[in-house]
């Protein structure tokens, strides 16, 4: 049992004890219960929480709000620096040139990848746009705690704001994930349209987990000092920095290469690498009739003749199947996360 | 039975306002009791007990009253009596523990601790303020150069917000909030540190609201503003009424007298006398 200060004390700010309020303080009030006659004049509980159909009207009502409140933030986060807004260029600039730097020239590994570095760079940025999501949807409710006493709005707002936030440096990241990926060597084809959908579903899956989240973290502190780890976790399951479907050390065990591979993050991963790189599509097992001498050739070496004999193996999974899942994904998340989100909507003004 | 004036009668034509037996609790995290070393947490969670840093307050302890159109209600009361959590209560932004709250509509609070964005220009707050509060982007557009001109900050709306005064911010919030005509409106110390210009506009855009048959609700310590702007006050003491009713005078003169206040001199015609 918590320890209820007020019931000795007025509140934090009492200064003396000496006067005592009247046990019956309920003065000049009407025979008839009150609730009855809030009823008879159609009053409405101010806490209430609106039905789940009502709670997306409202924040569909709010879509300007929601809109403006991304910008501006956006455009307030680089104020204080003095080259201003060339960071939301710079930063997605200098992420790729530390991999490229690492992975690129220190280790030069390909691990059996084609073109690895555009692998890499695609797969750290569109990673980053679901880990930045989840890292600050995870603290959001604690942070806004002002903003939420001060205006009533329908809160779910604060969620999908941070995740548009991070879709507008979504778009810098893909300008200069474009100019990387086309000097790396990359055609520009019909299929980079296909990149759009993908990463639109990407973003309804982060809105949908950043309501979970948000929840989560707008009670104890603890869960959002330890979403970076299960983040990073996540990262290096997700074959951020490798390919699942090739990777030597998965090829005898198709059930854990299945379940990784249809892992959310690894789903849009792959969706838009195989949108962008040809060498990705070219490389995808099952893209070729299945050859089993031209599959066993294929090893994990970095030898450039038999990098795409990787093509001849079997798929653990199809391109249509990623679809999906990507959608599949998407769904579940935003249907789970709005409602589990609602359910606390009169309660995030408590801390 | 704690009614000023006993002659009063039971004043239920249109309530827009009723509070029921209201209890309002909230947790206060990091309260001190603790050495704060991650040894002493270690034992604790060990020892399975709670943190002794997160403590409840029980801030408003059993409140009713009911409020009809065209009332402007002052609420009075030392510093930690509960005043602000009753608005707030009122205004949905704390769930009530126990007892509810019934409104006619949304009400609009305008505390001094209501944040608006501070890294953001004056500008920005004013379009998010007028979007969050569900006005459409033209009736913002339509409304900005009135709120710009309430506010008087003048070139400041092109600076950030952190960069204004106390009395700027508040001017400036004020002007947002009353820039979409609300049916409750509860201003929470708002006007205190504006200067006497404005002081004299915000009166007569609560007594504008009030002529609307809106309901006002004021939190002050100047108690020469309560008594020129309200027809009733209620007295909280402990997170409960001590007293109430329409005669404000003479609900002003005990509570003057109960915290040792020097009494209201009322024959004066320039009411600027400020009471602590």
């Amino acid at each position: 049992m918590r320890e209820r200060a007020g019931d000795q004390q007025g509140g934090p700010g009492t200064l003396t004890d000496d006067l005592l309020p009247p046990e019956d303080s309920q003065a000049d009030l009407p025979d008839e219960p009150l609730a009855e006659l809030a009823a008879r004049y159609r009053l409405r509980p101010s806490a209430a929480r609106p039905g789940v159909l009502a709670y997306a009207g409202q924040l569909w009502a709010r879509r300007h709000f929601i809109i403006g409140f991304a910008t501006a933030r956006n455009v307030a986060m680089y104020t204080e620096a003095r080259l201003g807004q060339l960071w939301q260029v710079l930063t997605p600039l200098l992420n790729a040139a530390v991999y490229y730097l690492i992975f690129g020239l220190i280790l030069d590994t390909k691990r059996g990848v084609p073109n690895f570095l555009a692998f890499l760079i695609t797969g750290i940025f569109v990673f980053n746009f679901t880990q930045r999501s989840f890292i600050t949807t995870s603290r959001v409710m604690p942070d806004s705690l002002p903003l939420i006493r001060a205006l009533p709005f329908p809160r779910a707002c604060l969620p999908i704001g941070y995740v548009l936030i991070e879709l507008e440096q979504l778009v810098m990241s893909m300008v200069v994930l474009t100019v990387i990926v086309l000097s790396a060597g990359e055609p520009l084809t019909w299929y980079w349209l296909l990149a759009i959908p993908a990463l639109l579903l990407q973003a309804v899956f982060n809105i949908g987990m950043g309501l979970f989240l948000a929840r989560l973290g707008s009670g104890a502190d603890d869960f959002s000092q330890l979403m970076p780890f299960l983040v990073r976790a996540w990262m290096y399951t997700s074959g951020v920095m490798y390919s699942i479907s090739t990777i030597s050390t998965l090829r005898n065990h198709p059930t854990v290469s299945y379940l990784l591979q249809i892992n959310p993050a690894a789903v849009f991963i792959s969706l838009v690498r195989n949108a962008i790189l040809a060498t990705q599509r070219l490389a995808a097992p099952g893209s070729k009739p299945y050859n089993a001498a031209l599959c066993s050739l294929y090893d994990h070496s970095s030898s450039t003749s038999v990098v795409y004999d990787s093509a001849y193996c079997h798929a653990t999974i199809t391109s249509t199947q990623l679809w999906l899942y990507g959608a599949g994904w998407a769904v579940v998340a935003i249907i789970v996360g709005f409602v589990f989100f609602w359910q606390a909507e009169t309660k995030y003004g408590r801390g | 039975m704690a009614v000023a004036n006993g002659s009063d009668p039971i004043r239920v034509l249109d309530p827009t306002v009723i509070v029921d037996d209201l209890h309002v609790v909230y947790r206060v995290y990091g309260a001190g009791g603790d050495k704060g070393t991650a040894a002493t947490a270690l034992m604790r969670v060990m020892k399975r007990q709670r943190r002794p840093s997160v403590r409840e307050v029980h801030a408003i302890r059993g409140v009713s009253f009911v409020v009809n159109h065209g009332d402007a209600i002052g609420i009075i009361g030392r510093n930690g009596s509960g005043k602000s959590t009753l608005l707030q209560a009122i205004a949905g932004l704390l769930p009530p523990e126990q007892g509810c709250v019934y409104t006619s509509g949304q009400a609009a609070l305008l505390g001094v601790n209501a944040a608006l964005l501070d890294d953001l220009t004056g500008e920005r707050n004013v379009v998010l303020g007028c979007l969050a509060m569900g006005m459409s982007p033209q009736q913002t557009k339509d409304a900005y150069p009135s709120i710009v001109d309430f506010s008087g900050v003048g070139n400041f709306i092109d600076y950030p917000m952190r960069t204004y005064s106390t009395g700027m911010a508040q001017r400036l919030r004020f002007s947002i909030a009353s820039a979409k005509s609300h049916e409750i409106l509860m201003i929470d110390e708002a006007l205190a540190t504006g200067d006497a210009n404005f002081r004299a506009k915000s009166h007569e855009k609560i007594m504008d609201l009030r002529g609307e048959a809106g309901t006002v609700f004021l939190v002050a310590h100047n108690l020469a503003e309560i008594e020129a702007s309200c027809n009733r006050v209620i007295w909280l003491e402990k997170g409960k009424i001590m007293m109430q009713g329409y005669d404000v005078p003479a609900v002003v003169d005990a509570y003057l007298e109960a915290t040792g206040g020097e009494p209201r001199k009322r024959d004066k015609i320039a009411d600027n006398d400020h009471v602590a």
